[in-house]
């Protein structure tokens, strides 16, 4: 039998190893967006199963929000990330460095 | 039908934004004025709608996810306000960028919605989805110079770290909702109340999470590193969008989430609010002297200016919390101004970026230069403008409460504070001009700005017409 110990043991690990690939990444802009993604599902799989052993379905309906908008989120990230490619002609992370101080 | 009167604001904004997305498909070129009295007009219309249909207590619809009472009441109202100065001030600007397109007044016009909902989220869920609508219209609005390096560059920034600040504050929200078994922010408050000290290390967890969130989207240190790259690399128009309705809504976003979800945790997260109100006064204060470009001095001013904010939030009073209010609502007026002075003027045909390209505003445009110091000096906090007022009280409500030694922190910082601002003062009135500077703006944004600086003294001499408001907020 799972428990609910289980999902939300999985639920820190994925959002610990999207947090550390924010931080540790580098090289590439897309690795980021890929780890912000990677973070809403560390929080979806939360609620589901607080849903799933609360018997309370609104955990569930909360998740249908945040995956939409993770949707809309990636759509507006990538296209920020088309824009930067045109005018830098890379997506170095590193590159990202005309604004400081 | 009576769940839906208290929204009818919101309703408007939405459809009436949607008429005007078709509107701005079927206009030529140089019609695009249109846009912008259409979309001004929405939020006077909003406006008056929010007005006249304030309710006498609070009102609880759509199964308890949205809230209306006197507190969202004038935070809305102050957003259209704030968000109407910013579209008034960007027009002449844009025009001349070239970026005079429907697209600017639409995406504001759809954030105000986004700030609308947090202003009014009751539930979770109604506040992650008006902040989401927020955030993703401000992404794109940074990126809407879409040939421009630094802007694109500032807008990766503003959407990873924005994005992660969201993902943060959900996981927050996620673990707070296993422990209360509830979306519901005035149920988690009755549930938290209920369990005294039962499981509070599993609710402190959920709570860090929270506030880091909550943190991020105010850009208190140390979580301010996106504030000063989005406010240069942005285009002024936009900068001034975002440093100032926004502010709003992030207040906001600390009454519903902390003071009255977690109102009963008061001495959990009061420690981490004092962590953030001395670290945002410092560093605030002490970077924003060495600056050169005035975008990223205002921007280190927002950081120290959010500081006084949060140490009236930290206070946990209700005369704390309508003192924070009020600096926030001052602080969303001035900050328009700044940055509004900026947008209404070119040197050789160039917008303004340093604190330089300002010298000698006074032999030029004189009335100009007398509204730019109100403001400096409004932001500085001297007798006799707002912003004293504003400061005052919040040092009022420390002293009350028996934070001494964080008060004097707070005025020696003010202190330090006045050095950059003066500086700027120094620019205007000392400095000959060395090239052209020459205003560019029409009728509507002269009108606007004398009206802007001029509210800085009016409010100072009698705070009486601003302060009712506030305590009334948080009477209930």
């Amino acid at each position: 039998m799972i428990s609910l110990t289980h999902y939300l043991v999985l639920g820190a690990i994925l959002f610990s190893i999207s947090i550390a690939g924010i931080f540790l990444n580098r090289k590439n802009v897309i690795v980021l967006l890929m780890c912000i993604e990677l973070m809403l599902l560390a929080v979806n799989t939360n609620f589901i199963a607080f849903s799933h052993y609360l018997h309370d379905i609104t955990g569930q309906v909360f998740v249908f929000f945040i995956l939409t908008v993770a949707a809309a989120e990636a759509a507006i990230g990538l296209a920020i990330l088309v824009v930067l490619f045109r005018n830098k002609r890379t997506i170095n992370v590193e590159a990202l460095d005309d604004l400081k101080g | 039908m009576s769940d839906l009167v208290p929204v009818i604001p919101e309703i408007f904004i939405l459809t009436m934004t949607c008429v005007l997305l078709l509107v701005d498909l079927f206009i030529k070129e140089d019609q695009r004025d249109i846009v912008y009295w259409f979309s001004l007009a929405i939020l006077a219309s909003a406006f008056l709608l929010t007005y006249q249909g304030q309710p006498s207590e609070r009102e609880l619809v759509f199964g308890a996810s949205f809230v209306r009472d006197s507190l969202s009441d004038i935070l809305k109202l102050f957003v259209y306000v704030v968000s109407a100065g910013v579209f008034i001030y960007a027009r002449d600007y844009l025009k001349l960028k070239g970026m005079y397109k429907g697209e600017f007044f639409l995406l504001g016009l759809f954030a105000v919605l986004g700030m609308m909902l947090m202003i009014s989220s009751a539930s979770f869920l109604t506040l992650y989805l008006g902040l989401e609508l927020l955030a993703l219209s401000l992404y794109a609005m940074v990126a809407l110079e879409y040939h421009s390096a630094r802007a694109s560059e500032a807008a990766m920034k503003y959407f990873v770290l924005g994005a992660v600040a969201s993902g943060i504050l959900l996981y927050g929200m996620s673990i707070m909702y296993g422990l209360t078994g509830t979306l519901n922010i005035y149920e988690i408050q009755a549930r938290l109340l209920e369990a005294g000290d039962a499981g509070r290390t599993g609710v402190a967890f959920a709570m860090v999470f929270i506030l880091v969130g909550v943190a991020f989207k105010l850009g208190a240190v140390p979580f301010h590193m996106w504030v000063p790259d989005v406010y240069d690399g942005a285009p002024t128009a936009v900068t001034n969008f975002i440093g100032s309705a926004p502010k709003i809504a992030a207040f906001a976003m600390v009454v519903r989430l902390v003071i009255e979800g977690m109102g009963s945790l008061h001495e959990q997260w009061l420690q981490i609010f004092l962590v953030l109100a001395v670290l945002s006064l410092l560093i605030g204060n002490v970077l924003a002297i060495p600056q050169t470009n005035i975008k990223r001095m205002l921007a280190y001013s927002t950081i120290a200016h959010i500081g006084f904010i949060v140490l009236g939030v930290l206070v946990g009073t209700a005369d704390g919390y309508s003192a924070a209010l009020f600096y926030t609502l001052v602080y969303a007026l001035m900050s328009m101004g700044g940055f509004g002075v900026l947008l209404m003027l070119r040197r050789e045909g160039q917008e303004i970026e340093l604190i330089n390209d300002l010298k000698g505003l006074n032999d030029r445009h004189p009335w100009l230069a007398f509204m730019m110091m109100l403001l400096m000096i409004s932001m500085i906090g001297i007798p006799g403008t707002v912003g004293f007022v504003a400061k005052l009280w919040v040092l009022e409500a420390l002293i009350h409460e028996g934070f001494i030694s964080l008060a004097v922190f707070a005025v020696v910082m003010s202190v330090i504070g006045a050095y950059y601002y003066l500086r700027v003062i120094k620019t205007l009135y000392f400095d000959k001009p060395d090239s052209e500077l020459v205003m560019t703006s029409n009728w509507d944004s002269r009108l606007l700005v004398s009206a802007n600086g001029l509210a800085m003294l009016v409010l100072g001499l009698f705070p009486g017409l601003l302060v009712p408001l506030c305590v009334a907020a948080f009477a209930g």
